[in-house]
């Protein structure tokens, strides 16, 4: 994981769950400084929540509409990775909603760390791995 | 005890090749692109081998072959596909224990593991497949004297198979086995993190089959595996993964109009009701084994016992005895025959499995044991080690809920039988559980009543290739093992004759 460049900074969700006021997901400096990388060679991008076996409850990132939403997927934030000034690039990032009803207690940090592989995720190939760590609602302002 | 030598030094069992390519029509081709990614040895953290990164292309080479072997291979006979799948289990059995260093070496488990459950069962599974295929008959049915309709087993062609990497060898003949044993021709890709193992096998069995009946072509998921999912040219597809992975192969999988299935992994609940204490006996040691699975293979098993209910009665005698019994588990080096818990398969497994830690501490479990990644100092140093790790809970925190893939244990209580189940079915997944009671009528209903594809009975984590294997709800489609997988990779064929001399008499 190179460090992430100094202009880089953390972003936040907006809200997209109805009914909701506080944002729910993040990418850290180093997850933003990699989608920048990914969606100039892929275009826009998506994210879906895994869950299960192996890889499971790793965040996937795909091309936008690679994966087929549907109404028994939650939209939890719609993030944008453009610097400042520039261009809207917006990132939605899904989750099934039979999983979110076990994980909406939690805020969701998409880092970065080493690692190898997982699934059809974009970023794989570059020996780096999206990571979600997780903090309670109640503690997050 | 026996300390096998690290792969490639002196005394080693096996020594791997610098570099691997594909395997495509019996032998080894260089990838199109000519790119290649390392492997990482979870045991120490360092790359051994350099793997073809296969694309596109690769997949296009491989189903080239597999579609020329394929109809000559789906008309030998039974027979003659029993004796070939014979052949392999001989050589994996002659080959034991070079297989399990190579095994060990690229997944992290301790090498007790290959020695006495992958590799037996592996062999043991083309056994199986060689006995099922020559004992299935079709089927006929007289449906009026004149009409007969007859029902042959054909296979479906080329087939695409997609592997996980918490036991690379084994994953593979489960798949690899009844397909082949069906009549099928195969293109399969290994996990990236673990994809020499499987090469080191084929090393070994490739001439035992006619070039292109099985392709390997080994890469990332996003290059090699989706090209083979996503294709046309398959006529079905099987994954062993995530949910979300899975999703997107069954979608790839419609647009082609095939089947697929999928199996996506689990939550499995362990209950122990409180006669299992009734006496201090050999079965409560069986009981307080089957507790302590849960860090079989560090966890990384998609029926992995990671929720453990126990009867309010027996709560703190037991899990006090389990929690001990658990910090006596042997983690050290993995080619060790004494070690009992190795490595984590990859670095971001380990971070993954430490950021659930700190999410179930956020969540107010309590740690009873372990809860932090280890050193094994010298040459392990830099190895993907976590101590075994076990919190008292509730069934709604997410380390009940989801599927850490590492040795993770969440414990709760129960109060009744009624609770023991809800508590058990309040899952996304239902792979695998446990029931253990001394009473035989509780144990057999707690087995029904349990939403899982396996329940185990006063027993856990038997693999045999006799029994069904397969998940309900979001652990996905299908059943692997038993004769019942061979109708994964069969098409149906009728005849319907009629042996009548009349017309129908309709023109």
């Amino acid at each position: 994981m190179s460090p992430a460049a100094p202009s880089t900074t953390t972003v936040i969700a907006s809200v997209t769950v109805p009914g909701e006021t506080t944002p729910r997901v993040e990418f850290t400096p180093a997850a933003v400084d990699t989608l920048r990388e990914l969606w100039a060679e892929f275009g826009p991008l998506m994210f879906h929540q895994s869950g299960g076996c192996c890889d499971g409850s790793s965040p996937m990132c795909f091309p936008a509409g690679e994966f087929i939403t549907s109404d028994r997927d939650v939209l939890l934030g719609r993030l944008d990775i453009a610097p400042a000034g520039e261009t809207a690039q917006t990132v939605d990032f899904w989750m099934s909603a039979e999983q979110f009803e076990y994980w909406s207690h939690t805020f969701l940090t998409v880092d970065l760390v080493p690692g190898r592989g997982s699934g059809f995720s974009l970023e794989a190939p570059r020996g780096v791995r999206f990571l979600i760590r997780s903090r309670l609602m109640e503690s997050f302002g | 005890m026996t300390v096998y030598a690290n792969p490639g030094t002196p005394g080693a069992k096996v020594t791997f090749k610098p570099r691997y390519e594909n395997w495509i029509n019996g032998g080894w081709v260089k990838p199109v692109k000519g790119q290649y990614f390392e492997d990482i040895s979870p045991v120490n953290g360092k790359p051994f081998a350099e793997v073809a990164r296969g694309t596109a292309e690769d997949i296009e080479l491989a189903l080239d072959a597999a579609h020329r072997a394929a109809p000559a291979w789906g008309k030998t006979t039974a027979t003659e596909r029993a004796a070939v799948l014979n052949k392999i289990a001989d050589v994996i059995d002659a080959n034991k224990e070079l297989l399990a260093v190579a095994e060990t070496w690229d997944n992290g488990k301790p090498i007790r593991e290959p020695l006495n459950a992958d590799l037996p069962l592996a062999s043991d599974h083309f056994r199986y497949f060689a006995a099922a295929i020559r004992s299935q008959d079709g089927d006929h049915a007289e449906l009026d004297n004149d009409t007969v309709s007859y029902q042959f087993h054909e296979p479906l062609g080329v087939v695409g198979q997609i592997i996980p990497w918490n036991f690379p060898i084994l994953m593979a003949v489960w798949k690899l086995a009844p397909a082949l044993a069906a009549g099928n021709a195969i293109v399969m890709k290994p996990a990236e993190q673990t994809p020499v193992s499987i090469m080191v096998l084929i090393e070994l069995i490739g001439d035992i089959l006619p070039p292109g009946v099985l392709n390997i072509v080994n890469g990332f998921g996003l290059e090699a595996g989706k090209p083979l999912a996503s294709s046309p040219r398959i006529r079905k597809i099987a994954f062993t993964g995530e949910t979300t992975t899975g999703r997107l192969i069954l979608q790839y999988a419609s647009a082609n109009i095939i089947p697929a299935t999928v199996e996506l992994g689990g939550k499995s609940a362990n209950i122990f009701f409180s006669d299992v204490a009734q006496e201090q006996d050999s079965f409560y040691d069986k009981a307080q084994e089957g507790f302590v699975l849960f860090a079989f293979n560090q966890g990384e098993v998609c029926t992995a016992p990671s929720r453990a209910l126990l009867q309010k009665p027996i709560y703190e005698s037991f899990l006090g005895s389990a929690i001990e019994r658990t910090r006596k588990a042997i983690q050290g080096n993995p080619l060790d025959t004494d070690t009992q818990v190795g490595a984590q398969a990859s670095n971001d497994q380990l971070e993954k499995i430490l950021s659930y830690i700190d999410i179930g501490k956020q969540e107010g479990a309590r740690l009873a044991l372990g809860g932090e990644r280890v050193d094994l100092g010298g040459d392990l140093s830099g190895g993907y080690y976590v101590q075994p790790t076990i919190f008292e809970g509730n069934n709604k925190m997410r380390i009940f809920q989801e599927e850490i893939f590492g040795p993770v244990l969440a414990v709760t209580s129960f109060s009744d039988y009624e609770d023991a189940i809800s508590i058990a079915n309040d899952n996304l997944y239902g792979l695998g559980a446990g029931v253990w009671s001394r009473n035989g009528n509780v144990a057999y209903r707690a087995g029904r009543d349990i939403h899982a594809g396996r329940v185990w009975v006063n027993n856990y984590h038997h693999y045999p290739a006799g029994a069904a294997f397969g998940g309900y709800k979001s652990s996905g489609i299908g059943r692997e093992n038993n004769k019942l997988a061979l109708g994964h990779y069969q098409q149906t064929k009728n005849l319907l004759v009629s042996y009548s001399e009349k017309p129908l008499g309709f023109f």
